[in-house]
């Protein structure tokens, strides 16, 4: 066993997870290609999306998989940081915003 | 500006030491497969030769550029070029095989001294598609060739220029400071002549090639966003875009080697070895020629050295109803050939 809870190369075997639930397994994959696919978002705002929330979610295999895609696709670093900004100040909006219900909480329960 | 393999004295400007490295390291202690292995697993060995369709002479290593990827480690510093005695034995060759296609590739094979009077001579013998493989930064060099949009247009030229992306950055990381500005000038110099013009008859597409260690992506999404930007930023037209994949090979495997990306990007070569692509490679329709007048299956072939596998290897005594009689020479470089969407000097080989 590596000494590490990631290992790069699992990224490769992710389709392996249909193996021990191939119903389950190949659902989720058909309903991710079709997430992906070009729609009313194109695919290259739908990678810009997902390079933003694999940061948001800490994800390295995500982070790996989407910053390769958005190099395929000719985004830019700019762009792609734009992109990571924009998951952390919704996270760090997410957390501030909850500081009016500490306020709203704390000023109720005071004298 | 960055020198050649060849005039640093670096140990990869010998195709040994390069074919050493593809055959040696991760493909000898097998963890990935050889090409030829997969082939074979995949039902499709041997490669095979078809019908002689290209014939792409190499007029020379000399060129204007240095860029970073550049799998022929040519530059100003690179002297190599065809004599005129192998030019006209080119033109003989295109005489008796009737290929349809020339392709004249570099370096810059415009800096070729008796270029105008070959690029005449082909046009002559009416061969249907000319190819011109130009860096389009010569066409603005100096005064001399500021004429050669009209000449190209003139014997009917098919310009296939190199612009590895639509914006300055990635360009001029790739090919060196100023390149994309220039590129920008001459490719307006050959829209003004009638190249990519609807109607005019005259082709112009351009060639991306990643900047980096990664695969291209889908080449029409590419194409679609090239002409959006290039049409909207710069008034500029052209045809078709060629996304065309890295190979392992001189300057591009140094980059790999020292950016530390070699077993990674081979990794990734591998995966993506698409079965699809490999009745199409190059290779089965093409036939390379050095400056020399030595021949190859492909122009990579011929910067590792690794000459057609037949008793004639040069074009003296060949004979060209001889083409598929031979097998192909492969090596692990041919994974670029066959990754994802599949490669060639053409674009890619699959939808
Ligand atoms: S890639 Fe083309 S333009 Fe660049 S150095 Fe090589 S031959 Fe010249
Ligand atoms: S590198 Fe050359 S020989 Fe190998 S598959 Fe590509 S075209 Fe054929």
């Amino acid at each position: 066993m590596k000494k590490s809870y990631y290992q790069p190369e699992d990224l490769k075997k992710f389709k392996a997870i249909t193996n021990w639930s191939p119903a389950l397994g190949e659902k989720f994959f058909e309903y991710y290609n079709s997430v992906f696919a070009a729609g009313a978002l194109s695919a290259r705002e739908k990678s810009l999306i997902a390079l933003a929330v694999s940061h948001v979610v800490q994800c390295p295999y995500c982070i790996d998989a989407y910053t390769q895609d958005g190099l395929q696709r000719g985004i830019e670093k700019a762009e792609m940081m734009e992109a990571v900004h924009v998951g952390a100040a919704i996270k760090g909006g997410a957390t501030l915003v909850h500081g009016v219900q500490m306020m709203g909480l704390y000023d109720k329960l005071s004298m | 500006m960055k020198k050649s393999l060849h005039a640093r004295a670096n140990t990869l400007a010998a195709s040994e030491a390069q074919l050493q490295l593809l055959e040696n390291g991760i493909f000898q202690s097998g963890e990935l497969p050889k090409f030829s292995e997969q082939l074979k697993h995949s039902g499709l060995a041997p490669l095979k030769k078809r019908q002689l369709e290209v014939l792409q002479i190499n007029l020379g290593y000399m060129c204007n550029q240095v860029c970073a990827h550049c799998h022929v480690d040519a530059g100003p510093d690179r002297k190599e070029k065809m004599s005129k005695i192998h030019l006209e034995r080119c033109l003989e060759l295109i005489k008796v095989s009737k290929v349809g296609t020339v392709d004249l590739t570099g370096g810059a094979p415009e800096m070729h001294p008796d270029f105008q009077w070959f690029v005449r001579e082909v046009a002559a013998l009416g061969v249907q598609d000319i190819i011109v493989r130009s860096n389009l930064t010569i066409l603005v060099a100096n005064a001399h060739y500021a004429s050669y949009p009209q000449f190209f247009a003139e014997q009917g030229v098919h310009v296939v220029s190199s612009l590895p992306f639509y914006k300055k950055e990635k360009t001029d990381r790739q090919r060196g400071e100023g390149v994309f500005s220039n590129s920008i000038e001459a490719l307006k110099a050959l829209n003004a002549v009638g190249y990519g013009q609807e109607g005019s008859g005259l082709q112009l597409d351009l060639v991306y090639n990643p900047a980096g260690a990664f695969l291209p992506a889908a080449q029409e999404q590419l194409e679609q966003d090239f002409k959006t930007s290039l049409a909207t930023n710069y008034g500029i037209q052209f045809n078709q875009l060629f996304t065309i994949t890295n190979l392992p090979i001189s300057r591009f495997l140094e980059y790999l080697l020292a950016s530390e990306n070699y077993e990674d990007y081979m990794t990734t070569l591998v995966d993506a070895f698409n079965p699809a692509a490999v009745q199409n490679v190059m290779c089965t329709n093409t036939l390379s020629i050095d400056y020399q007048g030595y021949m190859y299956d492909c122009d990579f072939n011929q910067m590792l050295a690794i000459k057609v596998q037949s008793p004639v290897q040069h074009i003296d005594q060949f004979d060209p109803t001889t083409f598929a009689q031979h097998p192909i020479a492969i090596s692990q470089h041919c994974y670029g050939c066959t990754a994802g969407a599949g490669s060639s000097c053409q674009g890619a080989l699959v939808e």
